[in-house]
């Protein structure tokens, strides 16, 4: 998973490396400025030297202190530049894959789902290829230079040293393991109780219907005090790691500290090498603190990484084909011969050998209750699935040895839950037809009996739709698909059960403008209204997958 | 602002034991790194003496003690600290919700309601980090300044202000100078990102539509420039930050070669070695800050945002006391009602009678203010002009709760509790037991459909247990109005997401609950109550 998540490095291997180097360097500066400090206290404190004598020391430290700056800031900037590519080819590479997997993957509860891992999911990589990764390198690389330094000076500081140095990342792995049990046995109580606050407000108004919002309040407190009760207990537990890192780092400068105190009592060490060691031993611990207080960052970015590889390892389904349907002359004819589909995940086939006839230029109207496979015929026929046997024909050539998305220019698709974009009307229109001028948008617009909503938009059709805009109501969002399928102008017409949420009235004006899209287009009605049914050239019943009736 | 700061303060000052706990932890865990570094080089200038051992005794076992007290303390540090962070999001909620339940559902409609609730989470989980992140470290850092500066004094009065100066410009400038530089920068990252994740959403809720009008490669493209932008604004920002990091080590140094200029020639040498290290330890308590006034910023935004709904005065009437009515008529007299005082009238002298027992059923079109109706008469809003009664008396002279008490409601959307059947069906009636479940569940035609779940009544259902569909969700909101038998029942469109199976299903329940009851049914599907007279609004 790590090598495969850092392969993503190899085009970022420039800053990548110049942000360790950098880092490397910045340790180097210090050992160097420590060495500094040393010798203006040694001269000072034990060769009586005066201000003036020091000076040069004194200057030579604020160069380090400069030099420290600059590796600091350049360091910062190249880590977030490696972090940022990464996060931005991730991004992209994992949104061209869903694209390419299709409505049958995103839908349903997936889709807010998937909306959070390419957004959060993505951020949450910034913290392990903006610090765990560099860190991680530092932590091997700038202790080791210190070691280099301190062998000479003091045998047995560098062996304390060099035997703590493992300890830490060992205690630390076996305490998180422990810790991680213990949350884990703690998650589902934990995450009832951290939802049950969400549960109360989206549930207000059915609360206080029921007279009952009140007695909520002592509910809240209670759930929410086990919650802080359940968290602590972890909390108690996770913390551990912490307390041990710190308390190994600073007692082993304890200890240290000691020691060499106390062979410089009995003259084994100068003060020089005693004191440049004790400077030295904090520094030595703090890259490896660095990466500890960067950890958990190392573990979200990790799950993140998992969750997007998961969607990059969905197979495709759809296989790619590339023949062209020769403009219709005559109009499109469907032919669907012994078709079956049935969803990996269930065992009963939604549709189960359908054979049907699509006569070009006419209105079939499909009905059937839910669950009779309605739905899944649209998704074939649109091409986001594929049969799993049997053959959907067009003018006589097999639909799965066309382009798809040529295939799809030929259809104009009025869904039952249209989308509507987060952008103006004007664009949300366009996307049927983005060469459209303004005439043609209101023609479309007029034929789906839209200007009297766009008269009432507060910037007419330069106002934003869509959930960050103004809020269209089901019906007018309807009107709103029907004049994207003017626009579009294509030679098949679906139409996926558009008025199903609308009031008579609305209906009956949307059928009529039905009426006129509907002329010389091959036409397919998705319903269960009689209303809609009695304007169909054919009526196809649809049960249980099979099909009942052809009339 | 300062309003909305007084309001959180006044959230954490009940919870102060813990507060003092925690930043009497967060004092000595930095005190003992410092004493640790100072009495360590103290020890080590000293033995370069050559005394006795005996001299050196106390300053060993303070060593070993500090190195012991840093981690210790660091960890009291931290459980007290969330100790406070989660006493404190308790307190949040529970004051959030008293505040928030008189008003809901009224005054909170005009704020979509998803956007509402995403918006609140988000900013209660951004107040229970106030203190942790932006309370206490200021507090510890003035503490350990506080200290510091007395140390020095010691030494010599004349380090003091050297010090001084560092962390104020550590603790102060640094993290001003990096709001000034970054705020811009730090918005152009917020609004490129708001835009990104906007196009994303869009291309995957609407992948469907998007495919079908061929237009994957625009929206790679535009996602892909829109990246480009986020990408910008994030490298400006970190440049910025890096400034900042930076500039916070090259004080540190600098502050430490000011001082040993300063104390070179005034103070004894043997301390030159403690000062060095004990300052460079101290600045531990700085590092923080800037974080931390980030930290408030958002915070007393979030603070804002969450006041500011509050704000809103519940429609409360003066207390009333008409008694419970004997005859459950309803009569809607020149009712006339616009959402906001300037906007469109949604009912303009809009008068209905209904009879007690009677079943009425108002058509119309979309959006012409059906469901205001329902609003209007459960009292979640006032009318603008004429009077609504209820058993002939003004439902302004019924108490809140009686009112609600007499009305039973199924909507279009039911909220399922993420609890099991029993306990969302007694939310009806608390002290319904088992027999009154099943037979409000039998007349609701619900009952054969939770015999067959695994654990019958008590199987758990909602967002984070069994889903029900609409059809089963909607015989549940049926069987909670029979349990809870009120007088009044009001049908706002309850099958208007189902297909005709699970329509019959839900009417077949409607009709049982219709008995005896005055009923006000706002539908499009005529043809589900054959029985109620029809009352047509006008447009």
């Amino acid at each position: 998973m790590r090598r495969r998540l850092h392969r993503y490095l190899r085009p970022v291997r420039r800053p990548f490396y110049l942000s360790i180097s950098l880092g490397l360097a910045n340790g180097i500066l210090t050992i160097g400025w420590a060495y500094l400090l040393t010798q203006v206290i040694d001269r000072v404190f034990l060769q009586s030297a005066d201000l003036a004598e020091v000076t040069p020391w004194l200057g030579g430290m604020v160069v380090l202190a400069v030099l420290r700056f600059g590796c600091t800031w350049g360091g910062e900037v190249a880590a977030n530049r490696v972090a940022t590519q990464i996060k931005a080819d991730l991004q992209q590479q994992t949104l061209e894959h869903v694209i390419r997997l299709g409505p049958r993957y995103t839908v349903g509860e997936r889709s807010g789902e998937l909306v959070n891992t390419l957004t959060e999911g993505i951020e949450a990589l910034d913290g392990y290829f903006h610090n765990v990764l560099p860190q991680l390198f530092l932590m091997m690389l700038v202790p080791l230079a210190i070691l280099i330094v301190v062998f000479p000076l003091d045998i047995l500081s560098a062996v304390v040293l060099l035997v703590t140095a493992p300890l830490l990342p060992m205690f630390m792995i076996l305490i998180g393991r422990w810790a991680g049990a213990v949350s884990k046995s703690q998650f589902e109580t934990m995450s009832y109780l951290g939802a049950h606050f969400l549960d109360v407000m989206q549930g207000l108004t059915t609360l206080k219907l029921f007279n009952r919002s009140l007695a909520q309040t002592k509910t809240i407190f209670r759930l929410s005090d086990d919650f802080r009760v359940a968290t602590m207990r972890v909390l108690r537990v996770a913390f551990i790691s912490s307390l041990a890192l710190e308390l190994l780092t600073t007692l082993s400068v304890a200890i240290i500290a000691v020691e060499i105190g106390l062979r410089l009592l009995y003259d084994r060490v100068s003060f020089e090498q005693a004191f440049f060691v004790l400077v030295l031993a904090p520094e030595f611990y703090q890259p490896i603190r660095n990466f500890g207080a960067s950890f958990h960052a190392s573990t979200n970015g990790l799950s993140a990484a998992q969750r997007l590889f998961d969607i990059l390892d969905t197979p495709l389904t759809t296989p790619s084909a590339t023949a062209i349907l020769p403009t219709p002359q005559a109009g499109i004819e469907l032919r669907l011969v012994d078709v079956t589909y049935t969803y990996p995940e269930r065992s009963q086939s939604a549709l189960n050998r359908v054979t049907l006839h699509i006569p070009p230029r006419q209105t079939t109207a499909i009905v059937g209750s839910s669950g009779a496979g309605k739905s899944t015929l649209v998704a074939l026929l649109l091409r986001f699935l594929e049969p799993s046997s049997g053959v959907i024909a067009v003018n006589g050539l097999p639909l799965a040895t066309l382009d798809a998305s040529a295939w799809r220019q030929q259809v104009a698709w009025v869904s039952q839950q249209p989308y509507l974009f987060n952008a103006t009307l004007r664009d949300n229109l366009r996307l049927a037809k983005p060469s459209a001028t303004l005439d043609e948008l209101q023609w479309a617009a007029e034929q789906a009996d839209l200007l009297g909503v766009i008269a009432q938009l507060p910037q007419g059709w330069d106002t934003l739709i869509g959930e960050r805009g103004a809020h269209l109501s089901g019906g007018q969002a309807q009107r709103v698909a029907i004049a994207r399928a003017y626009l579009k102008d294509a030679s098949l017409l679906i139409w996926d059960e558009a008025t199903a949420h609308l009031d008579h009235e609305t209906e009956s004006r949307l059928l009529d403008s039905l009426d006129r899209l509907r002329q010389k287009r091959t036409t397919i009605m998705i319903t269960h209204h009689r209303q809609t049914v009695e304007r169909a050239d054919a009526v196809i019943h649809l049960e249980a997958g099979h099909v009942v009736e052809h009339l | 602002m300062s309003n909305t700061f007084r309001h959180l303060v006044g959230l954490i000052l009940p919870l102060w034991r813990w507060v003092l706990a925690s930043i009497t932890f967060g004092v000595l865990t930095i005190g003992s790194s410092i004493a640790l570094m100072g009495v360590s080089a103290w020890l080590i200038a000293r033995a370069a003496l050559h005394p006795s051992v005996a001299v050196l005794g106390i300053a060993i076992v303070g060593v070993r003690a500090f190195g012991i007290g840093r981690g210790v303390f660091r960890y009291m540090e931290r459980l007290t600290s969330h100790e406070v962070t989660f006493r404190l999001l308790r307190d949040l909620r529970v004051w959030f919700y008293q505040a928030i339940e008189p008003l809901a559902p009224a005054r909170l409609s005009e704020h979509r309601s998803g956007d509402l609730l995403t918006r609140v989470l988000g900013d209660i989980q951004t107040l229970e980090n106030f203190y942790i992140r932006a309370i206490a470290p200021p507090l510890v850092a003035v503490v350990i300044g506080l200290g510091m500066a007395v140390f020095l004094w010691i030494l010599h009065p004349l380090l003091v202000p050297i010090a001084l100066m560092a962390f104020a410009l550590m603790g102060l400038g640094v993290p001003w100078l990096a709001w000034r530089l970054s705020r811009r920068a730090g918005e152009a990252v917020v609004a490129a990102r708001a835009d990104l994740n906007t196009t994303l959403l869009d291309v995957i809720q609407g992948l469907p539509d998007v495919l079908v009008f061929g237009q994957e490669a625009m929206y790679l493209e535009q996602v892909q420039t829109q990246r480009q932008t986020y990408q910008r604004a994030q490298t400006q920002l970190a440049i910025h930050n890096g400034l900042q990091m930076a500039a916070n080590s090259l004080i540190a140094s600098l502050t430490v070669v000011a001082l040993l200029v300063v104390g070179i020639p005034r103070i004894d040498p043997i301390l030159l070695a403690p000062l060095a290290l004990a300052v460079t330890a101290s600045f531990e308590a700085f590092l923080p800050l800037a974080a931390a006034f980030q930290q408030m910023g958002a915070t007393i935004a979030a603070g804002q945002r969450l006041l500011s709904l509050l704000v809103e005065r519940p429609l409360e009437v003066p207390p009333s006391t008409a008694p419970f009515p004997t005859t459950p008529s309803i009569e809607f007299e020149r009712v006339t009602f616009a959402y906001t005082p300037s906007g469109r009238a949604v009912l303009k002298d809009f008068s209905l009678q209904i009879e007690a027992g009677e079943a009425v059923m108002v058509v119309g079109p979309s959006g012409i203010g059906k469901t205001t109706l329902v609003s209007l008469l459960l009292g979640f809003w006032e009318p603008q002009g004429g009077i609504i009664r209820i058993g002939g008396e003004p439902i302004t002279h019924y108490e809140g709760e009686d009112l609600r008490r007499m009305i039973g409601v199924v909507s279009q959307q039911t909220h399922i509790f993420n609890a099991t059947i029993r306990e969302n069906l007694r939310l009806a009636r608390p002290s319904a037991d088992d027999t009154m479940l099943q037979v409000a569940a039998q007349h609701a035609q619900l009952h054969e459909f939770i015999m067959s779940l695994p654990n019958g009544y008590d199987t758990w259902v909602g967002e984070y247990g069994y889903k029900l569909s609409g059809g089963e969700r909607q015989r549940l909101a049926i069987a909670r109005v029979l349990l809870k038998d009120a007088p009044i029942l009001i049908l706002d469109e309850p099958t208007a997401h189902l297909d005709p199976a699970n329509t019959q299903a839900v009417l077949a329940g409607i009709q049982q609950a219709m008995q005896g009851r005055t009923t006000l049914v706002i539908t499009h599907d005529m043809a589900g109550y054959p029985m109620a007279r029809v009352v047509e609004l006008p447009t």
